[in-house]
């Protein structure tokens, strides 16, 4: 599926290489069954590209614990006001990894709604996160990135920078039911790059976004500092995702804790390196 | 088998009939409408499904199994039409199996039922509710209809029912939902948004119709094949030219610069998708289309 001639000068040609390089099925349209398209790929990851290489600076650590093949899960926390970090461990995964994976993310559901954002969107892969989407694509061999805190970890303020919110437990019952080791993986930067200090309700509403980050300098755009990604050892937990409650929550917990402990790791490092 | 098809002459179900006939069936066909050049092998009845001419075909014409395609669409038929013919000649045709001892019936329905959202899953499976009445209200008719054949799977156990919730069908024929909104040369899209299609090739949508029946298949199914494509690169392949107009200005250009005529509500089908996962059917039939996507539409392409 060929892009419109104004996006097409938007591609990158060594990301387009790359692109190619996705085990992904595509059919001779250059489209899965999900309508993930390969061109839009090679848009998609083009635009991200100058922000994670330039932008955000962004440095991955132990990439080697994300599966080169099959199904899994990668969990992290959001980090900053906006969900850029999704797309930086988006680019990361496409970037380090040889060859390269997409993974897919569980998007709010705000952003259907929006033109433009909905199409690209959708011919990324980036489908909103309901379970149907999240199991279906784990049985096809696919990576499914997860961010536990959902809208509540974005909308974090900086006074709460690097303080995990409540987890959804949705994702481990799916890891167990679809059989698919949980990568954790801890985002540290993204609290500078938006220190956010209040939320307009009344514009998020006008836009139908679940909040509007202003920041200290007022506007919702991160700064260019540098960011980093703590991937960590898969965990795979034992069972079928139809266990009581307060098992789930045990599991849950792990998973947070691990997060937790790689945030610490990250931001231990980052101060190290000075790198901001 | 001896079987009867209700709305016969309609384009899909004429291809029904013409693969009964190749598969060695007898065709009992019922349509208020003619079809004068009807095959040899199939014996013509000129009645409407909902009044007293029908019941007599039924009570006349000893039946194995029916296959119940007197549907229609807003494209055709005034809102008061469509409730007649699509909900209370379902419930016709059903009792008729039931009380002259027609042991199958099979009711070909669409996938457009389960409605477009942007807050629904990708893939429908067949657990979903269909929500085609409260997103687009010009359909609430054939989900009521869709749901109504369903209760035969309960209040009539002794037949064997089948819903067919069949994704979109193009081919030669040029008819059907689909062939209707690509009637033009241009196709109005949503500006920013480019929904999946979900379609099959009608001749493999005709193929599975009477696996169902000769599967003596029970059930409620999705029927799909290929993949499902983008509306803008469906456009494309089949030679046309897609045109994103804004939202606000949609209705404005609907049946106006030749683009085809929609109710306001037909919006969200535009601009979201309705994708149905087969799996259930597939399984149950051992169907698999011989068009894949890219056939299809190269299929359509070269039409005149």
């Amino acid at each position: 599926m060929k892009l419109a001639p104004p996006l097409r000068l938007l591609v990158d040609e060594e990301i387009r290489a790359r692109v190619m390089k996705l085990e992904l099925p595509f059919n001779r349209y250059g489209l899965d069954r999900f309508g993930v398209s390969r061109e839009h790929l090679a848009l998609f990851y083009s635009i991200l590209l100058p922000f994670y290489r330039r932008y955000f600076r962004v440095h991955t650590f132990g990439i080697e614990h994300v599966p080169a093949r099959g199904r899994a899960l990668i969990i992290g926390n959001h980090s900053g006001g906006l969900p850029v970090d999704a797309a930086m461990v988006i680019s990361a995964l496409f970037q380090e990894l040889e060859p390269p994976r997409h993974a897919h993310g569980m998007v709010e559901l705000f952003a259907q709604y929006w033109p433009f954002v909905s199409e690209l969107f959708s011919r990324a892969g980036q489908l909103p996160g309901l379970p149907d989407h999240a199991v279906r694509f784990l049985e096809d061999e696919r990576l499914l990135m997860v961010f536990p805190e959902g809208a509540r970890g974005t909308g974090k303020l900086y006074k709460d920078k690097y303080q995990l919110v409540r987890f959804g437990t949705g994702f481990v019952r799916i890891a167990l039911q679809t059989r698919s080791p949980i990568v954790p993986f801890a985002f540290v930067g993204g609290e500078e790059a938006l220190p956010v200090v209040f939320h307009a309700k009344l514009l998020a509403k006008a836009v139908g976004a679940p909040y509007w980050p202003v920041s200290r300098y007022l506007l919702p755009v991160p700064m260019p500092v540098a960011c980093e990604i703590h991937f960590g050892a898969p965990l795979v937990f034992e069972g079928d995702g139809t266990e009581a409650d307060d098992v789930i929550e045990g599991y849950v917990s792990v998973v947070r804790s691990r997060i937790e402990e790689l945030i610490d790791k990250g931001r231990r490092h980052r101060e190290a390196t000075g790198k901001r | 088998m001896r079987i009867g098809i209700t709305g016969i002459t309609g384009a899909l179900a004429r291809l029904v009939a013409h693969r009964l006939l190749t598969r060695g069936h007898e065709v009992v066909g019922i349509d208020r409408r003619p079809w004068p050049d009807a095959p040899k092998g199939v014996t013509m009845f000129r009645a409407d499904i909902r009044k007293r001419p029908a019941e007599d075909v039924f009570r006349t014409q000893p039946m194995d199994g029916l296959i119940h395609m007197a549907t229609v669409t807003h494209f055709t038929a005034s809102k008061e039409e469509r409730y007649r013919v699509n909900l209370m000649g379902t419930r016709s045709v059903i009792e008729h199996c039931q009380a002259y001892g027609v042991s199958r019936v099979v009711f070909v329905g669409r996938h457009t039922v389960y409605g477009a959202a942007p807050d629904q899953p990708l893939y429908r499976t067949e657990a979903e509710p269909p929500l085609a009445g409260a997103t687009f209200p010009d359909l609430a008719d054939l989900v009521a209809a869709d749901l109504f054949a369903g209760s035969a799977l309960w209040r009539f156990p002794e037949l064997s029912t089948s819903v067919l919730r069949i994704v979109y069908t193009l081919g030669p024929s040029q008819r059907g939902t689909l062939h209707n909104f690509l009637r033009g040369r241009r196709v109005p899209l949503v500006m920013g948004f480019d929904p999946l299609y979900h379609f099959m090739h009608e001749y493999d949508a005709a193929r599975a119709i009477v696996h169902a029946l000769e599967g003596g298949l029970r059930g409620v199914y999705n029927v799909a094949g290929p993949a499902p494509t983008p509306l803008s690169l469906l456009c494309r392949v089949t030679g046309r030219t897609p045109v994103p107009i804004p939202e606000p200005l949609y209705p404005f250009f609907s049946g106006r610069f030749g683009f085809p005529s929609l109710p306001d509500a037909a919006l969200n089908h535009v601009k979201y998708p309705i994708v149905v996962d087969s799996i259930a059917f597939q399984k149950a039939t051992n169907f698999e289309a011989e068009y894949d996507e890219v056939a299809t539409l190269e299929a359509v392409r070269h039409l005149p």
